[in-house]
């Protein structure tokens, strides 16, 4: 079983969100050790409205290419230019220095897993 | 679909599903244990289940590049060929003079259909004057050796698929010589490449060949089943301190991709005839005839595709089925594509309809991205030989 810390909300699109006033957003442990290496991201441009379960952008491993979803709806209002710059730390750091970009959320109550139930998922 | 294998490339390439395929469903090869333990990642790869990588594809790519590496091909097919006109009978269903093959030889070849199209690509081992081992791949091994037996009508010949009786296990790599000779025999740093020898491992019959699938030298040693962990074993703890790693499939599609070679379901399909892909070198006109010799020489006389290799400009690599595009419009697309960890660049390719120079510049469409990319030589890696 792979990492998946309990402070965090899940989606089951593999991603992990720290929600606040603004939601950092980034994929779980479980989806980059399926990816494998990480080779090219594209983000969402900073200031982009996004709506709820829209794609935003992509990620690209040596063999395959997945899409980023938006968990919730809002403005980007960061992205990671270091993650865009060096993808590799995806891979190497998912929940840390592999962060993909932060939302500002606009939209209610989204539907978000906790660590238990995308545990249960991904089991 | 159905007309095309389940590929690596194919299940890679659905993003969405990123759950393990399901186990129960798939094939074991003898060497399962040996994965699981070793932590490997497992895909369903042509209904095995099999490691794509086990720690880092990238860092099994180097591995076989600079030192050695050790890959399970236990899942590929092994049909042997038997009897008095085996010879005559495999020139006759293949791309392949059988009958001027000495014993102990390997040719690479193709069986084609009656269309011309490729139904797979194959090595034929000569072991003895009567007796033929030839190694298809696991996507095909059922239709070639159903095609096999369709084409063997009128000649003494008895095929037989052994492919869950034996172990194969390949060593790529710089050091492979020094591996295996410690191992399977001193005798076989003597064996030439693309030869092939009968001999003793672990005390039992088997097969030791120098080929491979990654550019690197190498052997590929079949054993019976039950002797692959033990052999994989001795190995790994011979090779230990040289550098010697589990491969996985992942590290083998880049490996091969670099040196050029044709991977079936990507260069090679059903569709595509031997000449589409730069091998026509592989059919001649032979007196006792061809398979399919009516549609091979016509296509070999009309308009054929061509492969080429890229180098594509920026970060994204180009996939299986991108469009590739000159000024005119499209003139074909990306076969394989991948970045390469030896050359540290992003290479593809693609086949096309129209004959390109080498320094050509054409269009990707990278996902509605046109990305330019440079035409190369092929193969894009070859090892230096002193």
């Amino acid at each position: 079983m792979t990492d998946v810390p309990d402070n965090l909300s899940y989606t089951a699109d593999h991603e992990w969100i720290a929600t606040g006033e603004v939601f950092t957003v980034g994929i779980t442990a479980h989806a980059a050790a399926e990816l494998g290496e990480v080779v090219f991201v594209e983000l969402p441009v900073q200031g982009a409205e996004v709506a709820a379960g829209a794609t935003c952008g992509e990620i690209e491993s040596t063999k395959a290419v997945s899409e980023i979803y938006a968990p919730v709806a809002g403005e980007v209002v960061e992205v990671n230019q270091a993650a865009v710059d060096a993808p590799e730390s995806i891979s190497e750091d998912p929940y840390g220095a592999g962060w993909l970009f932060k939302i500002r959320a606009t939209g209610g109550e989204s539907e978000l897993l906790d660590a238990q139930a995308y545990r249960a998922l991904i089991a | 679909m159905s007309d095309e294998p389940e590929t690596y490339e194919a299940r890679a390439q659905e993003p969405a599903n990123l759950e393990p395929a399901t186990v129960e469903s798939l094939r074991q090869t003898p060497l399962a244990e040996v994965h699981r333990e070793l932590g490997a990642r497992m895909i369903g790869f042509a209904g095995w289940d099999m490691p794509v990588w086990y720690e880092s594809a990238t860092v099994e790519h180097h591995g076989v590049r600079n030192q050695a590496g050790l890959f399970d091909l236990s899942h590929m097919a092994e049909i042997f060929v038997d009897g008095p006109d085996a010879a005559a009978f495999l020139s006759w269903a293949l791309l392949v003079d059988a009958t001027a093959m000495p014993s102990g030889r390997a040719r690479y070849t193709m069986m084609c259909n009656d269309s011309g199209g490729i139904v797979d690509d194959l090595i034929v081992y000569r072991l003895e004057d009567h007796r033929f081992l030839v190694v298809a791949n696991a996507s095909n091994g059922a239709t070639v050796m159903h095609e096999l037996q369709a084409r063997s009508e009128g000649f003494v010949v008895k095929l037989t698929d052994e492919t869950d009786a034996w172990g194969l296990i390949a060593l790529q790599g710089p050091e492979a010589e020094r591996i295996v000779a410690s191992v399977a025999g001193s005798g076989l740093v003597d064996l030439r490449y693309y030869r092939v020898a009968q001999l003793e491992i672990l005390g039992a019959p088997g097969l030791a060949a120098r080929t491979g699938y990654t550019g690197e030298d190498g052997f590929e040693l079949f054993v019976p089943a039950d002797l692959a962990i033990e052999l994989w074993s001795q190995m790994a703890a011979a090779g230990a301190s040289s550098g010697l790693i589990p491969a996985g499939l992942a590290c083998r599609d880049t490996l091969r991709l670099e040196a050029g070679m044709p991977l079936y379901g990507n260069e090679l399909t059903s569709q595509t005839t031997p000449f589409d892909v730069g091998s026509s070198r592989l059919f001649k006109v032979k007196p006792s005839g061809q398979f399919g010799e009516a549609a091979l020489v016509k296509a070999s006389a009309a308009a054929h595709d061509q492969l080429i290799g890229l180098r594509i400009h920026g970060r994204r690599p180009a996939r299986t089925g991108y469009a590739v595009n000159v000024e005119g419009g499209q003139i074909g697309t990306i076969t394989s594509g991948s970045p390469s960890p030896t050359l540290d660049c992003l290479l593809a390719i693609a086949r096309v309809s129209e004959p390109l120079e080498v320094g050509a510049t054409v269009q990707v469409d990278i996902r509605d991205t046109m990305t330019v990319a440079d035409v190369v030589a092929l193969p894009f890696y070859q090892r230096s030989r002193i």
